[in-house]
């Protein structure tokens, strides 16, 4: 196992969604904060992958902000190659944020629609000071171009003329020109359709490859993660509630959210699976239930779990936060079947 | 007994260079209680097909060619008024956004109540009962209380579920269901679609599933379509069509469908893009892109061929067992 | 793994705007045609003004005061140098008319540019940096629009006066008007353009900017600027109309251009005093003039918003 690059530890953001003071005076209620993040710790070893799961209002998004510098956090350590950058705003210190970049969800709203492709691919080199004559970048934008699968003559072109799978492609493509080590892709394919979808992974699956990249990797799509992932966690309303190796957790999950979510993924083996069971839904992330927050939703809730948060425990290379793994509650999990 | 035929239907949208058509020559047929999947890409025309259906074009988009019979009954032709009559009576609609589906101002219980009132003719305390008791169908706790609550007190899942209790309420016998679950979390998604399938069985209406997620249709629906660039290339039973596909376009998209359990080194992929309509090739449209192809792809289009139970638009595939 | 377009051509820019989707909307719209041509017609008369005078009615030695009050050429009692009459004072109105409507349009552009560089300036600041600073110029922008625009060209132009000292105030004139009417109608640009710089701020790209290390500034000026003039365009073409309408107002009430330099709207002032005298070619040929200035810049204004409008196309 290699050395880690990036370790986070008790990472915390809280969202102020308070109604303005005069309002609260003349209407009453509190102040109401939203627990995006909710102390997350985590380390990802050079050259792997982990990926985040969970569903909206797990607070995965927000990480990957937090770890970009475009939020900052309540509380935490955020350390990139032991330097600490909880604090430092987007793009701060330069010399290490050259290291890091960031792979979008939208691959309309990732590229400025007024720009040509090899100016947008060009701006980090310009910004890091990587590249600072226009000659050399322009020649490094083409072989970037060429690199992600388009021709240097796409960069003359603007991003409405390309479809989404080539966004994505320019998007990497500007993300790797600082040559960096680090990458934090939210959602890369989930607004693309599934043919393409392939083309993007096996891509950066290459990328990962030959670059020797390490990625924090954020989807809802269990699938695309299992192909994708080394380590994967599982966020639920702020907290990772498992965090294992991949080919671990979809063998033996352990927590019962983490068996929810195996368990009404709709499935191409045609499981016909009973899934109209109460499951319930995510709770307002505003006003979440008390100790465990999957308690009301969890078929083996007991009291503690609603008034106690479990801890994030350790066995082995697995990570779980649950009352009942920990008092051995849980029963084994019968294996999933091959595709 | 086919509910509903659509024979040769071509949707075109005359524009700056030209007209283009988003949907051409698509055909398909519909029995009453079947729920029959489309899938295809973003812009493959499976939404269009749907809205063709229910009589939603917008202009200056018209239906260029073919014909669309319901029990029989020609729809395609009807002005607007007799179509609205349709609409909701007999054709029932669910949208992706159940944010937008419902008007916000109103109560769900006075939705649903005029809408059955519309259609059915009902007293209004029948059909607040009748409201009440969808609720309760579609898994709403506590209908009675809720009932007269806003859209916006219910979460995504919940609304949802009311805009399937609307577009059931009228008795419709056939419901064009639009992506019903992309915008809602994957553990709801799950709930949603064994729910439109439990109450398909119950109401024996027939649904059509347009969805671009192949894991809903192998979970939901009896019959599957796979649309591409605007037609139909392989109609089967799911079964058939997900394990053993016979198009090189349905194969090269169950194959690189990341599974959870298998993690190949490399995920199988097909080369290219699907064309934009304006831009589509001679030939078979997924030639460009097909391992397969042989030279006749290229310059004649195939046509849908085999039964109604089974049929590929393939040079490659000419015999179809029964 | 090559995923390629088609093989390019990079079009110039010209080229490209020729073979737009505006371009051709512009060819088939008669509105859009007819305006355009008018305004052109329109704007070289006021260009060229002193090349299609046939005098300067500015320089009052080329006035003859026996001359004053004359009908159009073709009508009884007309002189043919004078082709659409003379005023009181003798100068020709044909070549009034043209130096009027220069004075018109340079006014017009001149505040239009002066609201719009304000307008936008301000509605980029506020939108991006977001907090007090857009709350104040949010509020400045209400108690302005509170305030009827001639009200406040009024009160500019009675502050000029008192601080300007009485022979500054012909030269100064028509300064006072340019900043009286930019100061008034810069709301709307910085309304929308904060709007539009509020919903771009939230976009990836500038999140992608932000990242790598791109200033406030930077971001502001090469990102979002781009990306929110489009509807600013249509608000100036509008916007043209009324500067110009308001300055002949102004002009009309006696506060805008004086009668030694007199712009459409003084014009139709000094003809208004005339009118019931019989002599009626002094008042309504200038405003012949301003309403068909007017009506083609609004109707072009009109055919851009709808032919830039995604939604409607």
């Amino acid at each position: 196992m290699s050395d880690p690059i990036l370790t986070v530890t008790g990472l915390k953001k809280t969202f102020d969604l308070s109604q303005p003071f005069l309002t609260r005076l003349t209407q009453g209620g509190g102040r109401k904060y939203v627990h995006a993040v909710d102390g997350v710790d985590f380390t990802i070893p050079r050259g792997t992958t982990l990926s985040l799961v969970g569903e909206s209002g797990c607070g995965k998004s927000t990480v990957a902000k937090l770890l970009m510098g475009l939020t900052q956090p309540s509380a935490g350590s955020i350390r990139f190659d032991g330097h600490e950058l909880a604090g430092t705003r987007a793009g701060q210190p330069p010399a290490v944020r050259r290291r890091m970049q960031m792979i979008f969800q939208d691959p309309y709203a990732s590229l400025n629609p007024r720009w040509r492709v090899a100016r947008i691919i060009g701006e980090p080199m310009k910004s890091f000071g990587t590249h600072p004559d226009p000659v050399a970048r322009r020649r490094e934008v083409d072989r970037l171009l060429e690199f992600v699968g388009l021709s240097a003559a796409d960069g003359e072109k603007f991003p409405h003329e390309f479809s989404g799978g080539q966004r994505q492609r320019i998007s990497i493509a500007r993300a790797i020109s600082t040559k960096p080590e680090f990458l934090v892709c939210d959602e890369p394919t989930s607004a693309l359709d599934v043919s393409v979808q392939a083309q993007i992974l096996n891509l950066m699956r290459e990328l990962q490859r030959e670059l020797g990249l390490t990625y924090l990797f954020i989807s809802h799509d269990l699938a695309v993660v299992n192909y994708i992932s080394d380590q994967i966690g599982v966020m639920y309303l702020g907290r990772l509630v498992e965090l294992a190796p991949a080919d671990r957790i979809f063998a033996a999950p352990q927590h019962p959210y983490t068996r929810l979510l195996l368990d009404t993924v709709p499935d191409i083996t045609m499981a016909h699976r009973d899934m109209d069971r109460p499951a319930g839904e995510v709770p307002n992330p505003i006003t979440p239930p008390s100790g465990c927050h999957f308690h009301p939703r969890c078929p083996l809730a007991n009291d503690r779990c609603r008034s106690e948060a479990p801890a994030f425990r350790t066995r082995g290379d697995s990570h779980v936060r649950c009352h009942a793994v920990e008092e051995g509650r849980t029963d084994p999990m019968p294996l999933r079947k091959a595709g | 007994m086919t509910l509903l035929t659509v024979e040769n239907l071509t949707v075109a949208f005359p524009g700056r260079h030209g007209t283009v058509n988003a949907i051409e020559d698509v055909s398909l047929s519909i029995s009453p209680g079947e729920i029959l999947g489309m899938v295809g890409e973003s812009g493959a025309g499976k939404s269009m097909t749907g809205a063709a259906i229910i009589g939603l074009i917008e202009p200056p988009g018209r239906i260029a060619a073919g014909e669309i019979r319901l029990e029989g009954q020609r729809i395609d032709t009807l002005r607007p008024d007799e179509m609205r009559r349709i609409r909701g009576r007999r054709i029932g609609a669910i949208f992706q956004d159940p944010l937008t589906s419902l008007n916000p101002v109103l109560t769900v219980g006075e939705q649903l109540i005029e809408t059955i009132q519309t259609h059915l003719k009902l007293p209004k305390d029948e059909a607040r009962a009748r409201a009440i008791d969808w609720l309760r169908r579609v898994g709403i706790p506590a209908p009675e209380a809720r009932i007269d609550t806003y859209p916006h007190q219910y979460s995504g899942g919940m609304r949802q579920r009311v805009v399937i209790a609307l577009a059931l309420c009228a008795e419709p016998c056939l419901v064009i269901a639009d992506e019903p679950t992309t915008a809602l979390d994957v553990s709801v998604q799950a709930q949603i679609i064994a729910l439109l399938r439990k109450l398909a069985r119950e109401t024996g209406v027939a649904v059509i599933l347009v969805t671009h997620d192949m894991g809903v249709i192998a979970e939901t629906a009896d019959r599957v379509a796979v649309m591409y660039a605007g037609r139909i290339v392989e109609v089967g039973s799911v079964t058939e069509v997900l394990t053993a596909p016979r198009h090189p376009y349905t194969r090269g998209l169950m194959a690189s469908i990341p599974r959870i359990g298998a993690r190949p080194d490399v995920l199988p992929q097909i080369e290219g893009a699907m064309p934009r309509p304006h831009a589509r090739p001679a030939g078979c449209a997924f030639a460009p892109r097909c391992p397969a192809r042989i030279d006749i792809c290229s310059q004649t289009r195939p046509d849908l061929t085999g039964h109604a139970t089974r049929s590929v638009a393939c040079h490659l595939s000419k015999e179809v067992p029964a | 793994m090559t995923d390629t377009t088609q093989p390019n051509t990079t079009p110039s820019a010209l080229a490209r705007l020729w073979n737009s989707d505006l371009a051709w909307n512009f060819r088939r719209s008669w509105t859009a045609r007819i305006s355009s041509l008018l305004i052109l017609i329109l704007f070289a008369a006021a260009l060229f003004a002193p090349l299609l005078a046939t005098q300067n009615p500015y320089d009052i030695s080329q006035l003859f005061l026996l001359d004053s009050e004359l009908p159009p050429a073709w009508i009884e009692g007309g002189d043919p140098r004078y082709l659409l009459g003379t005023d009181e004072q003798a100068r020709d109105l044909y070549s009034s008319i043209l130096y009027g409507l220069r004075l018109s349009l340079i006014v017009g552009f001149a505040s239009v540019a002066l609201a719009a560089v304000v307008g936008i300036s301000l509605g980029l600041i506020g939108g991006f940096l977001g907090g007090m600073v857009d709350g104040a110029i949010m509020r400045v922008a209400d108690i302005l629009l509170s305030f009827p625009a001639i009200l406040v060209a009024l009160l500019v132009n009675g502050i000029a006066r008192g601080v300007l000292p009485p022979e500054r105030h012909a030269d100064a004139a028509i300064w006072v008007l340019i900043l009286a009417i930019g100061l008034t109608n810069w709301v709307q640009y910085a309304r929308t353009v904060r709007g539009s710089t509020m919903v771009e701020r939230q976009k990836e790209y500038v999140q992608a900017a932000r990242i790598n290390g791109v200033s406030g500034m930077g971001i502001m000026m090469h990102h979002i600027l781009p990306n929110v003039l489009g509807p600013v365009l249509v608000i100036a073409t509008i916007n043209l109309g009324m500067a110009v309408l308001t300055e002949a107002s102004l002009s009309f009430l006696g506060v805008g251009m004086p009668a030694t330099q007199p712009s459409l709207g003084t014009l139709i002032r000094i003809g208004n005093e005339y009118l019931f005298s019989g002599i009626w070619w002094v008042v309504i040929f200038p405003s012949v003039v301003l309403v068909a200035l007017v009506l083609a810049v609004n109707l072009l204004g009109d055919w851009l918003r709808d032919a830039l409008n995604p939604k409607l196309r």
